[in-house]
């Protein structure tokens, strides 16, 4: 398992430079652009504050920016035990040190992420559409596939490479903008000293910044998604039922509902792209995810056991390539993990408008309402700041006392 | 000149067994933190198994038998003392919680009733934890095991005593006996 997360590390760390590399040519052009004379190194030593400062931030707040624009709530056990069992299952099955806090978001898109930079202080957030959309496997799959991303690290990663992309891209965006604006100034200054040759500059730097910005991106997209398939396969090793997974992913495609708090920056952080794109190409190289139904065929596709190898078969035959996904001290692992049944929890809810008021239900208990089941049928839903000590059933009359 | 040389070589023998000796230490711990892991879930079952036939027994009149050995194979189960006996009782009272599961469905009123649901979800999930936890500590045991017998580890576990443990083995036959039920 560690040698996994080592292997993980290398390449992430290669991209890292990668992208460090551009942001460095990009300070350097754009500072040679506005002073011949050493004005590269100030673009450098630019780039690379603005890059610290976002970094520092992230890394000390991230997490509660990330939780905070998604509208996700803490929740306690009472609210939903189901959850917090399938959280706890999966941190043993992943041998996560602790126990990651678990989140609520109000929203009836079902979809799901997960934060923290280390293991020891991460969280997972599901909307509450997900929970009352899926049955137990299903829910369990979504949060192993969570618990992965926490453990290959790859929350940290995305927060970091995310950063440096967020600053290439700033950076670029703010050249073009004061070049449009105070292109003027250049020019005069130009004819000063040697024409041409800033001249040329010039143009080398709006071409830097016009492209880094996308070659930048597309690095990142095409790790991103390597990892949400490394991510798949991890979840399967940790609950052994591919099955759960791909139902669930299939029940989160078919999902009409657009979750609102999502954006273009916390999009990637999702365990199934919530932007939905419409006609978009299986292979598009500029989607932060693989097409879902590719995903789905994969997990399908996996029989006669849960170990690396056996998602890394299935995932050559449904690409049919030799592309290799899973590094190989994942694969080096032969043991045959066996597949689990499926679990006997009842937990289905046929009718659409069932399935409305539960997610309702939970949204209420997050925010602290309470419950009375009426003996006429009626669940009677009581706001925290309800002050007296009874009410009446709004249907049949009958008197409750409610206990505080 | 021989005596510098003497002395080097016992350094670096003592060095050699004090760091393979530790090793081997830590991984004894391994075993013993995963299978504290187990241990836990374990008792969390038997703890929920009282409350579970407390509240099944309104309901199910015809199902005695089933609810003697779930009563028999528990209290077995938690005087068991070694990992293989333990592990036998357990999966005899993981059959016997499997076949109330099949009963339950011929009680609709069972089904909707509120505290059994839950009590099935943390029951449910409590057999989830045993068997990821079971995985790890066999992973655990498997690996110790392996540095007991290869040597030149087996010459200091052998000179201090360290033995071979048990793995957590649930037998097949037990375990396909838990008929699959879809609701």
């Amino acid at each position: 398992m560690w040698e996994l997360i080592e292997a993980n590390r290398r390449k992430s760390l290669i991209l890292f430079f990668t992208l460090g590399l551009i942001l460095l040519l990009l300070g350097y052009f754009l500072g040679s652009a506005y002073y011949p004379d050493g004005g590269g190194f100030i673009g450098i030593f630019f780039a690379f504050v603005i890059w610290g400062i976002l970094s520092l931030i992230s890394y000390f707040s991230g997490s509660k920016i990330l939780l905070a624009v998604s509208g996700a709530k803490e929740v306690t056990k009472e609210v939903h035990p189901q959850i917090f069992n399938i959280v706890e299952e999966m941190k043993i099955s992943a041998s996560l040190p602790s126990m990651p806090k678990i989140y609520i978001i109000n929203e009836a898109a079902p979809n799901a992420f997960a934060t923290g930079v280390k293991p020891e202080n991460s969280a997972v957030a599901v909307t509450a559409g997900l929970l009352a959309r899926l049955n137990r496997d299903e829910l369990q799959g979504v949060v192993a596939h969570e618990v992965s991303h926490i453990v290959n690290r790859d929350v940290l990663f995305m927060t970091f490479a995310g950063i440096m992309l967020g600053s290439i891209v700033l950076i670029s965006e703010v050249f073009l903008r004061s070049l449009w604006f105070g292109g003027g100034r250049y020019s005069s200054k130009s004819s000063k000293s040697s024409g041409q040759g800033q001249m040329i500059v010039m143009i080398v730097a709006i071409v830097f910044a016009i492209l880094a910005p996308i070659i930048a991106q597309l690095l990142y997209f095409a790790i991103s998604r390597k990892r949400e398939y490394l991510a798949d396969a991890s979840a399967v090793r940790y609950t052994r039922y591919p099955e759960g997974l791909a139902s669930a992913l299939e029940k989160i495609a078919n999902s009409t509902e657009e979750l609102k708090t999502a954006n273009k920056v916390t999009a990637p952080m999702y365990i199934a792209n919530p932007l939905k794109q419409k006609g978009q190409k299986l292979t598009d190289i500029t989607s932060t995810h693989p097409p879902i139904s590719e995903r789905i065929r994969i997990l399908r596709e996996m029989s006669g056991g849960a170990n690396y190898v056996n998602y890394q078969n299935a995932f050559n035959k449904i690409k049919r390539s030799n592309s290799q996904i899973i590094p190989s001290s994942g694969l080096a692992d032969q043991t045959s993990i066996g597949l689990k049944e499926a679990s006997v929890i009842p937990y289905s809810l046929g009718l659409n408008k069932q399935m409305k008021r539960d997610t309702g239900d939970i949204m209420m208990k997050v925010n602290q309402y309470s419950f009375i089941q009426c003996s006429c049928g009626l669940k009677i839903k009581i706001p925290p700041d309800y002050k007296k000590s009874e009410l009446f059933c709004p249907r049949c009359g009958r008197k409750h006392s409610i206990r505080n | 000149m021989t005596l510098i040389i003497v002395l080097v070589v016992i350094a670096v023998v003592i060095m050699f067994v004090v760091s393979m000796y530790n090793s081997l230490v830590q991984l004894r711990n391994r075993v013993k933190n995963a299978w504290s892991q187990i241990d836990v879930q374990l008792k969390r079952r038997h703890d929920l198994i009282p409350n579970l036939l407390e509240t099944v027994k309104g309901y199910m009149k015809h199902e005695r038998e089933i609810m003697e050995n779930i009563t028999k194979y528990r209290s077995q189960a938690m005087d068991a003392g070694t990992v293989g006996e333990k592990a036998q009782a357990e999966s005899l009272l993981s059959g016997a919680l499997g076949q109330l599961r099949v009963q339950v469905e011929n009680y609709p009123d069972l089904k909707a009733n509120q505290n059994f649901l839950a009590l099935q979800e943390e029951l449910t999930s409590t057999e989830n934890k045993i068997s990821y936890a079971r995985q790890s500590y066999n992973d655990q045991v498997l690996f110790y095991n392996n540095k007991i017998q290869m040597f030149p580890s087996n010459i200091i576990a052998g000179m201090f005593k360290f033995t071979e443990e048990e793995f957590f083995e649930v037998e097949n036959e037990t375990e396909r006996a838990v008929p699959k039920v879809a609701f």
